[in-house]
């Protein structure tokens, strides 16, 4: 299939399924039991003519579909409306929070992949002791939950020995104090999938080290760094960006926590105290950014596969 | 580990069919070759030579050893191996050299054709790239210049230029298979060893592919190590044969006199086993038992417990290769090789 066709194919399907997001997510307010005033007040105590207010500034008054129809026109326009709890714009609450969050999260996924391929990569080619190390590494960094390794790097590094701030994101003081508070959480953040890519990585090298090709292109008198490169790492890009997938949405959701333990100040923070707040118009707008962010993600997975494996025609994952 | 005992002088003798005064394509000379937890060699006491231009048929039985033979030609051994003996590739010894000496052997002295070329190539680049890799990687031509003589070689092999820009998964296998033989041609080697490269192909592909390497190897002059356990296609193709028997060569000569008078039982046996090639049609005798298994050491001659002509002697002393009478380019180890004499076509 055509390129173009394929993506623009894709996008329509994208809006269809967003569009369905949105709906969930709206609905989800107003099935929740109880009258959605009181669930907007959270159970604070609240006058009748406070009630009155709340009713009238969220249309609650108004058919179901009516007051979808309205969210959704206002989301369209970058109206995410107003938080209970904050009493300002979801959008500007978002705007100052959500760059904190990506830069969070980019930095993470740049350890992710450095570290996840140069680990897989040394274990595979080196083997030996080096290989036994990174699998004992990679097997703890597996096996420690993000909140537990947020604990301990904040205990160790920032609280016993000083070395990185504890909590907060510098943000305001320019981008090497942000990168200074986020360097703990983003090393938090990404120890797991560090453990988990450096794995698929090596064992994907290591299928690729007793293939016939690879012993073919050495008795074709290949230096063996390209043998490596061109081949064997070349061949294991296939199992690599399979599970790209993965590593996005352990980042987009292992980010609550670790904002959370780390008081960062970003959209996951904020997603975890608009949930216990029950701040709906900031829950609704953070989840349709999170499935949105997770749908593009893919996306660009699936016209990246047909370039890595061109045995893979567009449209179609295969395996093989 | 390496000695060159028995053999005092170290330069190539030229090969019996090859031109004069060119050193042989390919000389080996008493190869011996352990493999890791085994009682016998698995290569014992091997000797071939390939001369300039030459095509040499090397045939056997499954587990003969035909593989690990032309493999060690490239020093592609299987971990831990250890050999004994010489290996001259155009007048190198393989097995002492470095590893950029290695290298330039593989790349421009001799090639390999491998039996499936669907598991050869790799399957996520392009053929253009597979052609050119390995001379434009270490810079023997300008990716131009490899570029350029990629398009000759696929014309030479009968593919159109327009197969440089296709992955391996949008061709046959028969394209693939001649798509390896010009990657094997590119550094002009003076060695080509093909490794059963038909056994992966269909039979009218099979037949083209043959003729092909033949038409090649003539009009390149390069000499050809042909492994197969096809009788009839070693007839066909061949100057020369060997065959192998568990490790050694049991028989060796000019095809047509290896083929009309075989003088080792096994060879005979093998012949008898053919349709279509001396033995009458409809007449297939599969060879009785098995050649004896790396674990245990065998004394004697190793073929005696399914030879039909063994006697005491064979089971206690081990025949050497002895010239036929008349013909001295015409070997065979075995005690009793004149009783086959002028016995063709019936055991
Ligand atoms: N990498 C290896 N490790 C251990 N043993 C091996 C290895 N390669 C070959 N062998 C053994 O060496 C012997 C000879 O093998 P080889 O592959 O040379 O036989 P062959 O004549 O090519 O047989 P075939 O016709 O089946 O290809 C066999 O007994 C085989 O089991
Ligand atoms: S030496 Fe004896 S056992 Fe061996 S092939 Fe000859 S006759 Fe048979
Ligand atoms: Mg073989």
């Amino acid at each position: 299939m055509n390129f173009v066709r394929f993506a623009v194919r894709r996008l329509l399907e994208m809006a269809a399924t967003l569009l369905g997001a949105s709906f969930v997510v709206f609905g989800a307010m107003y099935l929740a039991p109880g009258n959605p005033a009181s669930f907007l007040l959270g159970g604070r105590s609240a006058s009748p003519a406070a009630l009155a207010a709340i009713d009238r500034q969220y249309h609650l008054n108004d058919p179901f579909i009516e007051q979808y129809a309205r969210w959704l026109g206002n989301i369209l326009h970058g109206d995410f409306g107003r938080s209970i709890e904050y009493r300002t714009d979801v959008s500007h609450l978002l705007s100052s929070r959500l760059p904190t969050t990506l830069l969070l999260v980019g930095m993470a996924l740049v350890v992710v992949v450095l570290l996840g391929l140069a680990l897989g990569w040394a274990g595979a080619v080196r083997g030996g002791a080096t290989d036994s190390a990174i699998l004992v590494g990679t097997t703890f960094a597996i096996g420690t939950p993000a909140f537990v390794a947020a604990i301990l790097l904040q205990g160790f590094l920032a609280v016993e020995l000083g070395w990185f701030p504890s909590s907060g994101s510098g943000s305001g003081d320019g981008i090497a104090a942000m990168l200074w508070h986020l360097t703990l959480p983003a090393i938090a953040l990404a120890l797991y999938l560090v453990g988990m890519l450096a794995r698929v990585t090596r064992s994907a090298m290591l299928e690729q080290l007793t293939s016939e090709h690879v012993a073919v292109a050495r008795s074709r008198g290949i230096p063996e760094r390209h043998v490596i490169s061109r081949h064997v790492f070349r061949n294991a890009l296939g199992a690599v960006l399979t599970t790209a997938g993965l590593i996005v949405s352990s980042l987009l959701v292992c980010t609550v926590l670790v904002e959370t333990a780390f008081s960062v100040g970003g959209v996951g923070q904020l997603l975890e105290l608009s949930s216990t707040t029950k701040d709906f118009p900031v829950v609704q707008a953070i989840s349709l950014i999170i499935v949105a962010l997770f749908m593009t993600v893919n996306l660009i997975i699936d016209l990246l596969l047909p370039v890595v494996d061109p045995r893979i025609t567009l449209g179609t994952r295969a395996t093989g | 580990m390496n000695t060159t005992e028995q053999h005092p002088a170290d330069t190539p003798r030229p090969a019996p069919g090859g031109r004069p005064n060119t050193p042989a394509a390919l000389d080996i000379r008493n190869l011996r070759m352990r493999l890791p937890h085994t009682a016998r060699p698995v290569l014992d006491g091997v000797d071939l030579t390939v001369g300039a231009g030459e095509t040499v048929a090397l045939v056997g039985e499954s587990g003969s050893g035909k593989t690990l033979t032309s493999r060690t030609v490239l020093r592609l051994l299987p971990a831990g191996t250890t050999t004994e003996g010489t290996v001259h590739v155009a007048g190198d010894d393989v097995l002492t050299m470095n590893a950029r000496q290695l290298r330039h052997l593989r790349t421009r002295t001799a090639a390999m054709i491998f039996q499936d070329p669907r598991a050869a190539i790799n399957p996520l680049r392009r053929i253009g790239d597979f052609l050119t890799e390995s001379v434009r990687l270490n810079k023997i031509m300008t990716p131009a210049a490899a570029q350029a003589r990629a398009g000759e070689l696929l014309e030479a092999v009968g593919l159109t230029t327009e197969v440089p820009r296709r992955y391996p998964g949008q061709l046959s296998g028969g394209m693939l298979q001649r798509v390896m033989i010009a990657a094997a041609l590119m550094g002009d080697p003076t060695l080509l060893l093909a490794d059963e490269p038909t056994t992966a192909l269909d039979v009218t592909t099979q037949a083209e592919v043959v003729a092909l390497l033949g038409d090649l190897r003539a009009r390149f002059g390069t000499g050809l190590l042909f492994v197969t356990h096809d009788l009839g296609l070693a007839a066909a193709i061949s100057d020369r044969v060997y065959v192998m028997y568990a490790g050694r060569i049991a028989e060796t000569g000019p095809a047509a006199s290896v083929f009309a008078r075989p003088r080792h039982p096994y060879t005979k046996a093998l012949l008898d086993s053919t349709p279509g090639l001396d033995a009458p049609p409809g007449r297939l005798v599969a060879i009785d038992g098995q050649p004896p298994d790396l674990r245990r050491e065998p004394t004697g001659c190793p073929f005696a417990p399914r030879c039909a002509h063994a006697t005491e002697l064979c089971t206690t002393e081990t025949p050497r290769s002895m010239p036929a009478r008349g013909e001295p380019a015409h070997t065979a180890a075995c005690h009793h090789s004149d009783r086959l004499e002028g016995t063709p076509g019936d055991a």
